[in-house]
């Protein structure tokens, strides 16, 4: 025994195939980042003048043309305000179901589970304005499609955020309610909800959120909203009028932000 | 025989939410009314709805449309990458200048005044004035991706580095390590994991809206998808649709994995 041989420890934070992963992905990275600028088509003609483009933007839209707030805006704001919330109200009486339908607790049959999953996943992946346009396909321009189009797309958003919430409820409060003999229609009432309820206006809130600012773009191909008359304002190139609306937006955003968080915190 | 006072009722009627619940019925009638919103016309949008479906099927996959379509989808996914690579860059600094417990009181606000901006505008909105400024092309899409990017991350980020433990930042400081040794050893090990997270989200992000920006000519295949559509070649509108639903899907399955390379 020498006792001089102590064992060298290394301490190390990865193993061999967390840092070859890590490292994989560096590099792909890179490769995606170089692929990308050495093929974009940048023209670089339109890029010399720029400064002046931008500077004749902001000059051509100042001042607002404020006669233009009552002829035109005001309602088409009032409108988007319609077609967001009612799209989030939509969307919710179709997510509810949806939702239960998804939830490992409440439903046995794996099929179902899958078919809900599938309809949240396509409902995701296509933009509001995708959806904008297949629904004005359909019902021809308007606040109809705009709410449709906001409703479609936000079930998934909806569905999978409350599916979720529901798979986390306790399981105590359900089995006494089944206990007493309760229907199935009290347990979700009594049992669920107030587990779920402060997630549901969450859920929504974000939500709405969101599609006011989805349904002010919705215009631009014809859907209703503040939008149609962003897009009549662009093709006129009345620039001082889409000022005017581009403020308007901003401050409705605010508006809104402002509100969820008071409503959050007074509801949770 | 002495009668004991009730019970309370175990499920009270709260009347302040049940007339909250009324006075949102009847708000949905009121909008519904404005807004012009029929059972005919939604009728009617049922017909319109199967023709739709029918001039859709099958999908176009005719050489010159197929060619049409992979030079959009390959310049909405270039669109997207360098979007949010350089969308990321600018919002680290952008992140840490908002952060509170590290920034100056009057360079948090100004940087949360920008971030403001940024998240209040829709990306297919940024791309218009983008359009104006730097013309038709992939750059006004990537420009305004950017801008879209620098919202949603810079914000997310600055509530990371708040909820930073400084414990181990000031255990690293007394070695007597540098700033940069500070930032590496102690900071990146703690915020790494939700910024890959962060990174992995807003690609997915960008990636959808890389194929919207085309609408307002800010490059990508929204500009085929919106001609098509204007012609009524419903059949080309339903390929290039399953192509962006396919690469999504495709890029939701790898992201996962990412993440979880990354805990």
């Amino acid at each position: 025994m020498t006792g001089t041989a102590t064992p060298t420890r290394r301490w190390e934070r990865f193993t061999a195939q967390e840092r070859i992963a890590r490292s994989v992905l560096y590099i792909l990275t890179v490769i995606a980042v170089v692929w990308s600028l050495r093929t974009i088509d940048i023209i670089p003609e339109f890029l010399y003048d720029a400064p002046e483009q931008t500077a004749d933007l902001f000059k051509r839209m100042w001042p607002f043309d404020w006669a233009f707030y009552p002829k035109a805006v005001h309602s088409a704001l009032i409108e988007t305000f319609h077609i967001a919330t009612l799209g989030t109200i939509l969307a919710i009486l179709l997510a509810l179901p949806l939702s239960f339908m998804a939830a490992r607790n409440f439903t046995r049959n794996p099929v179902l589970r899958w078919l809900a999953q599938f309809i949240f996943v396509s409902s995701r992946s296509v933009n509001s304005l995708i959806w904008a346009l297949i629904f004005v396909a359909i019902f021809g321009p308007g606040a109809l499609a705009g709410v449709m189009s906001i409703a479609v797309r936000s079930i998934g958003f909806v569905g999978k955020l409350f599916g979720e919430a529901l798979e986390e409820a306790q399981r105590g409060p359900l089995e006494a309610l089944t206990a007493t003999g309760a229907p199935r229609s009290m347990i979700l009432a009594k049992g669920y909800w107030p587990q779920v309820e402060p997630a549901f206006w969450s859920i929504a809130l974000l939500r709405w959120d969101i599609n006011i600012r989805e349904s002010a773009v919705l215009g631009l191909v014809g859907a209703g909203g503040i939008g149609v008359a962003l897009d009549a304002a662009l093709n006129n190139l009345y620039w001082d009028q889409v000022g005017l609306i581009l403020a308007v937006i901003f401050a409705v955003v605010i508006a809104t932000e402002i509100v969820t968080s008071f409503l959050r915190s007074r509801i949770l | 025989m002495t009668t004991r006072p009730a019970r309370p009722d175990a499920f009270p009627v709260d009347w302040p939410k049940r007339f909250a619940w009324i006075a949102l019925a009847v708000y949905v009638f009121y909008a519904l009314s404005t807004l012009d919103v029929s059972l005919d016309r939604i009728l009617r949008g049922f017909s319109q709805a199967a023709t739709l479906f029918g001039r859709m099927f099958p999908p176009n996959i005719a050489p010159d449309k197929v060619e049409l379509i992979t030079t959009g989808m390959l310049e909405s996914l270039q669109i997207a990458v360098l979007s949010t690579f350089f969308g990321i860059l600018l919002s680290l600094p952008l992140g840490f200048a908002a952060a509170r417990n590290l920034s100056p009181v009057w360079l948090a606000g100004a940087a949360r005044g920008v971030i403001a901006i940024c998240r209040s505008f829709h990306p297919v909105i940024v791309s218009i004035l983008f359009v104006k400024a730097v013309g038709f092309g992939a750059l006004a899409g990537i420009l305004a991706l950017i801008v879209a990017t620098m919202g949603f991350v810079s914000k997310l980020f600055a509530e990371v580095v708040e909820e930073l433990n400084a414990r181990q930042v000031e255990a690293v400081r007394a070695t007597g390590a540098s700033f940069f040794n500070v930032l590496i050893i102690a900071v990146m090990p703690q915020v790494m994991a939700r910024f890959v997270g962060l990174t992995v989200y807003q690609f997915d992000s960008n990636l959808r809206n890389s194929t919207m920006v085309g609408i307002v000519g800010g490059g990508g295949i929204g500009a085929p998808l919106f001609t098509a559509y204007q012609r009524f070649d419903f059949d080309v509108v339903l390929t290039i649709l399953l192509v962006i639903i396919a690469l999504i899907m495709m890029f939701e399955m790898v992201s996962a994995r990412i993440r979880r390379v990354f805990q």
